[in-house]
C-alpha cells in the first residue's frame, strides 16, 4: 500500500475544503470497506485520505414527514434495521440487509455504498497484475471479454468493459427515484440516484458523475403508498453473504386490481444500476399474472448481450424480475 | 461491559514492545515501549511529546496518533496511517486473538467490537479507533470465568482447528446483543460473514442458541 496522509475534518465544510485544496489523488473515506480494500490491492493509491467519519450530524436517519432522509454516514445496518424503513419501504431495508455481512454493514455507510467499485476479478487482480483492465489502467484492454466472464454484465456493456455494478442499495434507490444530495466546492446540488452512474463506453475508468471534491451528504426518498408494495429480490451463488448474480428491485403502484405504475431496477447484470422501462411499460394498466410477470422479466433483458459463460443471466435475470413482481404484489394486502 | 473488567495477560504486556518492530511503519522502539507501558499501567500519556501530537490528531509524516480503549485499558499510540486496526492489535499490542484470514473483509476471522458493534478489524483503519472502545476476544471473559458464548462453543464442539473461533465468538456475542439470534435461520443469516473451513457450522449455531438463552437470562 502506498503511503498517504490522513486528515480528519470535523465538519462537512472542512472536508470539502480539504478536498478542494488537495490534488486529484485524494479520497474521502467513510466506512472504508471498499476504499481501504482497494488500497491494499494497490488499485486505489491516494496520497491524501480525508476521513469523514468524525463529522457530526451526518449519520442521522429521519423518517418523519413526507420523506425518508438518510445522512451519508448512516451505517447500512442502522438503516436496514429501521422500523419505518422496513415497514414503509421494504425494498430499501431488504437491499441493505441482503448486502455483505453484519460486520461490514456496521462499517459501511449508505453514502459510501453508492460509490462501491466493481468486483470484476480482472479489475481486482490489482495494479501490476498480469491481466489488463480498462477500468484500472485506461487503454490497457479488457481480459474479461472472451475470458472468464460468468459474473460479467449483460446490459450496458461496451467493447471496453463488461464489469458489473456490484451494489444492491443503489439498485433499490434507482427503483424508488431517490435523490442524492451532494456538496462540493461550488455548493450543494441534488442528483437523481440513476444519474450518479456512467455507462462504461470507451472510458470505463470514469464511473460516477460526481465532480472532483464533491461529497455525498444525504439520500432522500419520497414516501409513497406504493413503497409498501415493494421488494428487493436477490439471487446468489450461496444463500447469504455473496454478490448478486441477478437481482431486482420492484415497487408497484396498484389501482384496484391493476398495476397503475411499476418501477423496476436490476442488479448483478448490468454495468450500472439498471432501470427496466420496457418492462414497466408492459405492466402499466394490467392485472399481474405469473405469465405477465415473466414477460416483463424477459422484456427487461431484450437488449442484453451475453458473453461466453454468462448467457444464463438472461433467463435467471428474467425469472428474478418475475419472482420479485409476484413477491411485491403479495404485499398490497 | 465496564472499562475495567478486562485485562491483557502478563505475556501479552511483555510481548508488546518486542513485537512492535514494524520498521517500515516508521515506529520507533521508544513509541512502542511507550505504548506497552500505557497498556501495562492504564496511563493516558506515553510521554515523548505525544500528547501534543495527539491533540492535533495529525502528524506530518504519514502517521497518526490514536487514543483508544482496548479491553478497558486506555492506550495511546502513534502509528503509520496505513495500519489496520487488526495489525495494530496484533503487532503493537500482542493481542493475537483476532486472526488475519483474508485481510479483505471476506472471512470474518478478524471480527472485534468497536463501540459495541462488530466490525472487520482488517478493513478498519487503526485511526478509526481513535476515541472509541475496542473489545477483542481477550477482553471477553471476566478473569478465568469464560463468557457464556465461549463456554457454549466448548460445550457444543463448535470448532475444529479453532482459527476462525475468536471471530466467530465475537460475531456471535454481537449477534445475540443485536437481537438477531432468535431462530436458527436468523442465526445462520447473521453469522454468514464468518467462514469456517472446518465446517463446524452445526455446532456453532447450536452454541449460539444455547448461549443466547443464558445471556438473555443475564
Amino acid at each position: 500500500m502506498h503511503p498517504f496522509s490522513l486528515v480528519r475534518p470535523k465538519t462537512v465544510r472542512e472536508a470539502v475544503n480539504a478536498a478542494a485544496q488537495a490534488g486529484a489523488d485524494t479520497r474521502f473515506i467513510a466506512g472504508g470497506t471498499t476504499l481501504y480494500d482497494l488500497m491494499k490491492l494497490n488499485i486505489e493509491q491516494p496520497r491524501q485520505v480525508i476521513d469523514i467519519s468524525g463529522i457530526a450530524d451526518l449519520s442521522r436517519i429521519e423518517t418523519d414527514g413526507g420523506q425518508l432522509r438518510f445522512g451519508a454516514l448512516a451505517p447500512m445496518s442502522a438503516v436496514a434495521a429501521d422500523a419505518v424503513v422496513s415497514r414503509d419501504h421494504p425494498v430499501l431495508a431488504e437491499a441493505l440487509a441482503k448486502a455483505a455481512s453484519q460486520q461490514l454493514r456496521n462499517m459501511a455507510t449508505v453514502g459510501g455504498n453508492l460509490l462501491q467499485r466493481t468486483r470484476c476479478p480482472y479489475f481486482r487482480n490489482g495494479a501490476g497484475g498480469i491481466y489488463p483492465c480498462n477500468k484500472r489502467e485506461p487503454g490497457s484492454g479488457c481480459a474479461a471479454i472472451g475470458g472468464l466472464d460468468r459474473g460479467q454484465a449483460v446490459l450496458g456493456t461496451s467493447e471496453a468493459c463488461t464489469a458489473v455494478s456490484p451494489g444492491d442499495w443503489p439498485v433499490a434507490l434507482v427503483a424508488v427515484d431517490a435523490m442524492i444530495e451532494v456538496l462540493g466546492p461550488d455548493g450543494s446540488r441534488s442528483v437523481p440516484a440513476g444519474e450518479l452512474y456512467r455507462l462504461p463506453g470507451d472510458a470505463p475508468h470514469l464511473e460516477f458523475t460526481l465532480a472532483r471534491g464533491e461529497m455525498i451528504t444525504a439520500i432522500v426518498v419520497r414516501k409513497t403508498n406504493a413503497g409498501r408494495v415493494s421488494t428487493y429480490h436477490k439471487i446468489r451463488d450461496r444463500e447469504s453473504y455473496a454478490f448478486a448474480l441477478a437481482s431486482a428491485a420492484v415497487v408497484l403502484d396498484f389501482d384496484g386490481e391493476r398495476i397503475q405504475q411499476s418501477r423496476i431496477a436490476l442488479g448483478g447484470v448490468a454495468t450500472r444500476p439498471w432501470r427496466a422501462p420496457d418492462a414497466e411499460r408492459l405492466l402499466a394498466g394490467e392485472r399481474l399474472t405469473p405469465e405477465l410477470a415473466l414477460a416483463a422479466g424477459h422484456a427487461s433483458f431484450r437488449e442484453a448481450r451475453a458473453g461466453r459463460h454468462n448467457a444464463f443471466k438472461l433467463e435467471l435475470g428474467a425469472r428474478t424480475v418475475a419472482d420479485a413482481l409476484l413477491i411485491a404484489a403479495e404485499r398490497r394486502r | 461491559m465496564s472499562r475495567q473488567s478486562s485485562i491483557l495477560t502478563e505475556g501479552e504486556r511483555r510481548s508488546a514492545p518486542d513485537k512492535a518492530t514494524d520498521g517500515s511503519f516508521s515506529v520507533t522502539r521508544r513509541t512502542a515501549l511507550g505504548a506497552g507501558a500505557a497498556m501495562a499501567t492504564g496511563a493516558m500519556s506515553t510521554g515523548v511529546g505525544s500528547v501534543q501530537l495527539a491533540q492535533s490528531g495529525i502528524l506530518p509524516d504519514h502517521t497518526v496518533a490514536v487514543r483508544t480503549w482496548i479491553n478497558g485499558r486506555s492506550v495511546e499510540v502513534t502509528t503509520d496511517a496505513r495500519t489496520s486496526l487488526l495489525d495494530l492489535l496484533r503487532e503493537r499490542f500482542g493481542l493475537t486473538g483476532a486472526k488475519k484470514g483474508c485481510d479483505h473483509g471476506q472471512c470474518g476471522a478478524c471480527t472485534i467490537h468497536l463501540d459495541g458493534r462488530r466490525v472487520a478489524s482488517c478493513l478498519t483503519l487503526a485511526a478509526k479507533a481513535d476515541g472509541r472502545e475496542v473489545l477483542t476476544i481477550e477482553g471477553l471473559s471476566a478473569g478465568d470465568a469464560l463468557h457464556p458464548m465461549q463456554q457454549a462453543f466448548i460445550d457444543h464442539d463448535a470448532l475444529q482447528c479453532g482459527y476462525c473461533t475468536p471471530g466467530q465468538i465475537m460475531a456471535a456475542v454481537a449477534c445475540v446483543a443485536e437481537g438477531n439470534a432468535t431462530s436458527r435461520e436468523r442465526i445462520r443469516e447473521y453469522m454468514s460473514g464468518n467462514i469456517c473451513r472446518c465446517g463446524a457450522y452445526v455446532g456453532i449455531v447450536a452454541a449460539i442458541e444455547d448461549a443466547a438463552s443464558k445471556m438473555r437470562r443475564g
